[in-house]
């Protein structure tokens, strides 16, 4: 019974830490861009809207919401690493996150898009993957389906500039 | 003779995603495109600092890639990206517009080269630059 609690307890941290991050971005919320956890594995939802249309003749996705979908993607997934471990451990503030506080978070330095055939106007799904992350800098590389997984619609690299580590920044920021 | 410009300005604000960011097309013509982006909070990716997302700049570096494609005095139509690679030099002044200028550079049959820059005010020192290659196509 008490791991039972302890299990709903750690997935409410979880989500918590994800929402904030997601939900507490304007730009995630234009988009219209929310993600699926299942353990510490992200999946980025693109939820279709026709806003998100770049040539109304196709039509198709905007080759810049694309770009766009897949680099919040990045960036949450080397965020939701990065953070993973404070996390679990306890030592993430959710009341101040929850209260617009974000940590802070990588920079993008460069980022790569193949665009592989046109997004069609539907929903879109977005997996990036941490090929390293550094002390400094991180290489993410993401890629994006629509109705079937293996048929890729883009896929992207990018570099990235990771925030100082939380303790060290903490350390360095007096108050 | 297809007035090229008038075609791309029509092309570019029949486009549902730069409606909704509010771009401008300021200048076109002969492989050449300058669209800006105006700030609004809803492209903001860092709510501290007001900073707006590096998508959105992503967004408008496309479209005005695409727009000098298409503005090409050799474009017969269309086009749609290939790849596109962008470099983020810095945070942009929030507040501030996002003025990107693309140019089609070499295009060939099939293929276009172009690259572009975006800046905010402080045009001395470029937000973002862009090289990427799209497609060449016929209506």
């Amino acid at each position: 019974m008490a791991q039972h609690e302890d299990m709903q307890e750690i997935k409410k941290r979880r989500d918590a830490v994800l929402s904030a991050l997601v939900d507490g971005v304007p730009y995630h919320r234009f988009l219209g861009i929310g993600f699926d956890r299942r353990g510490d594995e992200l999946t980025g939802v693109l939820n279709f809207e026709q806003k998100l249309i770049g040539n109304p003749f196709l039509p198709a996705i905007h080759g810049g919401v694309t770009a766009a979908f897949l680099e919040v993607t990045s960036i949450i997934t080397l965020s939701w690493n990065y953070l993973w471990q404070d996390m679990e451990a306890g030592a993430i503030d959710l009341g101040a996150l929850e209260a617009g506080t974000l940590p802070r978070l990588p920079k993008t330095i460069d980022f790569t898009v193949d665009y592989l055939r046109s997004g069609r106007p539907r929903d879109a799904y977005a997996r990036a993957e941490v090929i390293r992350s550094g002390r400094r800098y991180a290489s993410v590389r993401v890629e994006a389906w629509q109705d079937h997984r293996d048929k890729l619609f883009a896929q992207a690299t990018g570099h990235f500039l990771m925030p100082p580590p939380v303790t060290e920044a903490k350390a360095g920021k007096p108050g | 003779m297809v007035d090229k410009a008038k075609l791309a300005r029509q092309f570019i604000e029949a486009i549902p995603h730069a409606k909704a960011l509010g771009m401008t097309l300021d200048e076109i013509g002969e492989g050449e495109a300058v669209i800006s982006l105006p700030y609004a909070p809803h492209i903001v990716g860092d709510p501290e600092s007001g900073v707006i997302h590096g998508g959105a700049v992503s967004a408008v570096m496309d479209t005005c890639c695409g727009a000098a494609v298409m503005s090409h005095p050799s474009a017969p139509g269309g086009t749609a990206t290939i790849d596109l690679r962008i470099d983020y030099m810095r945070a942009a002044t929030p507040g501030q517009k996002i003025v990107t200028r693309a140019t089609c550079y070499h295009i060939t049959r099939s293929v276009a080269f172009v690259r572009a820059t975006a800046c905010d005010e402080d045009t001395d020192r470029p937000v973002a630059t862009a090289a990427g290659s799209f497609t060449v196509e016929t209506w």
